[in-house]
């Protein structure tokens, strides 16, 4: 079925939820349910159906496109606690759900770089991997002096800390769906607003008093921890599986500033990695026809020398 | 006699114990190790402490609530241990293994409010290595009982990279009117613990030591 609220957006073919050990998971699919799975992961504060436009284009290449929301995200379950590890397991349950063979799998930002660890992790379960603009390499530091440094952390430890202990109560704002979309643009400023417009519709829910991201009010930009971006790129080389990294040449807020000289170093065996000149961080949405055929070939290409 | 109160932390009722009353003094936090919960009593090394003596459980253990599908990270029971503070102001804490290392994010994160953090010896003091390793991941049967497998398997390898440990020495120093805002009692080193003793601000000291003090500071 076709969505005319975006040009090209396609509503998913098959949508349903499965159980990750008590979160419900939405997942969404495109194409024939008998072709072989492709698992499609998308990035933080996303959602599934961000895919809407570039999943389509996949399917009517033959394969049965999976998306899911992770925890917390689009129509998945708001639950108690979200980590890395968390959602590495939710992806493990929802690749068991629908296969137990090696699938190709793409991941867009954070969902790349999670799959970078689950392909180091378990490569049994990749038979290729693809990664749009998710290959962490630097931490990004302001260049400013160490008590500003300081003074930077504390407002982020203390910032982190007031957020959770309000957490409870907590709500997005709400908005007419201008307002959402114009609030997104602040982190997707490459966007169309059209887009950004149609996001709300399928991401946002329209409540009494106004739409609302359906994303967890308790999830938020920024945070500390331990992990470090080199964290992700040291585990490119070990990689058995084809490797296939698309990553846009424009900065913008959400992107890792990663280029294809600073990947070149820790590609594995055969790999590659692309850059899409005049693209930003969300390549397969800037130029979703180009990036679509790029994966086609890719995994055609994979499975003749398979 | 002790008494519970249950505190919010998003979506997991926090129990936290109070083990003595008391008005006067400051009082004192206690935070249990991996697996372990709160104590039920007002621990001897603690008897002479001036004020009140309260004792969290954290997320996944003891009277607070096992939360479905894990999750957890050492980042989260530092929020649980902030909304212990918020409902006590402010606080000496002494932390035992996996707390102790939660005592110290603390100490950094809210310098203004920990008037002193005792790192002991205790389970889950080591966590996980210092920096990534080939660790798989597994899905465990569904078990919503404290403590939660998930917070056993997720708080058992958490990293601990030396130098962000030390990062919240740091903070504490910085932020906090104490001259040596942390005491290290643990007998057992691990690398982030080797490394935080190692910092301007810290001291080494038994419990009794330790509290004393503090409880003068």
């Amino acid at each position: 079925m076709t969505d005319t609220a975006y040009p090209g957006a396609v509503t998913p073919d098959r949508e349903h939820h499965i159980d990750a050990i008590g979160v419900r998971l939405a997942i969404h699919e495109w194409g024939d349910e008998q072709a072989d799975p492709l698992f499609l992961v998308h990035g933080g504060f996303d959602f599934a159906r961000t895919y809407d436009v570039f999943a389509p284009l996949l399917a009517a290449a033959g394969w049965r496109v999976i998306a899911w929301d992770q925890r917390g995200h689009g129509d998945s379950e708001h639950a108690a606690l979200y980590s890395w590890d968390g959602d590495l397991r939710d992806a493990m349950i929802v690749m068991d759900h629908f296969t137990d063979r090696p699938a190709p799998v793409l991941g867009h930002s954070k969902g790349g770089a999670m799959m970078i660890q689950l392909a180091d992790a378990q490569p049994f379960r990749f038979s290729h991997l693809i990664n749009l603009d998710g290959i962490p390499y630097k931490r990004t530091i302001p260049d400013v002096a160490e008590h500003e440094r300081t003074r930077m952390l504390v407002s982020d430890l203390t910032g982190w800390l007031d957020h959770r202990r309000a957490t409870a109560s907590a709500s997005r704002k709400p908005g007419t769906i201008e307002e959402l979309a114009r609030r997104r643009a602040r982190t997707n400023p490459r966007l169309p607003f059209e887009w950004l417009s149609y996001l709300v519709r399928v991401g946002g829910r329209e409540d009494p008093d106004g739409w609302r991201w359906k994303l967890d009010p308790t999830m938020r930009f920024g945070g500390f921890g331990p992990w470090r971006p080199e964290w992700t790129i040291t585990r490119l080389p070990g990689l058995p599986m084809p490797f296939l990294g698309i990553l846009g040449e424009q900065l913008e807020e959400m992107s890792w500033g990663t280029l294809p000289e600073h990947v070149a170093p820790y590609l594995p065996v055969g790999g590659r990695c692309e850059l899409i000149r005049g693209a930003g961080h969300f390549v397969h949405i800037e130029q979703p026809h180009r990036v679509a055929e790029m994966v086609i070939d890719f995994l055609r290409d994979g499975r003749s020398a398979a | 006699m002790t008494s519970v109160r249950f505190l919010t932390h998003n979506k997991v009722r926090l129990a936290l114990h109070e083990l003595r009353a008391s008005d006067a003094g400051r009082p004192l936090l206690l935070l249990h190790g991996l697996g372990e919960s709160s104590f039920d009593h007002v621990p001897v090394w603690a008897h002479n402490w001036p004020g009140a003596v309260h004792a969290l459980d954290f997320t996944g253990h003891g009277g607070s609530t096992v939360p479905l599908g894990g999750g957890y990270a050492a980042e989260i029971l530092l929020a649980d241990a902030d909304v212990a503070l918020a409902a006590l102001g402010e606080c000496t804490v002494v932390g035992r293994g996996l707390g102790a290392y939660v005592a110290l994010l603390l100490a950094g994160a809210r310098p203004s409010l920990v008037r002193g953090a005792v790192l002991c010896d205790g389970p889950g003091l080591a966590g996980g290595a210092v920096a990534p390793t080939s660790q798989s991941f597994f899905v465990l049967p569904a078990a919503q009982r404290a403590p939660d497998p998930y917070a056993l398997f997720e708080l058992s390898r958490d990293l601990r990279p030396p130098d962000y440990a030390t990062t919240f020495v740091r903070l504490a120093l910085e932020g906090s009117a104490m001259r040596e805002p942390i005491a290290v009692a643990a007998i057992v080193r691990p690398p982030w613990l080797a490394a935080v003793v190692d910092q301007v601000g810290v001291t080494t000291a038994t419990i009794d030591e330790a509290l004393r003090a503090f409880a003068s500071a």
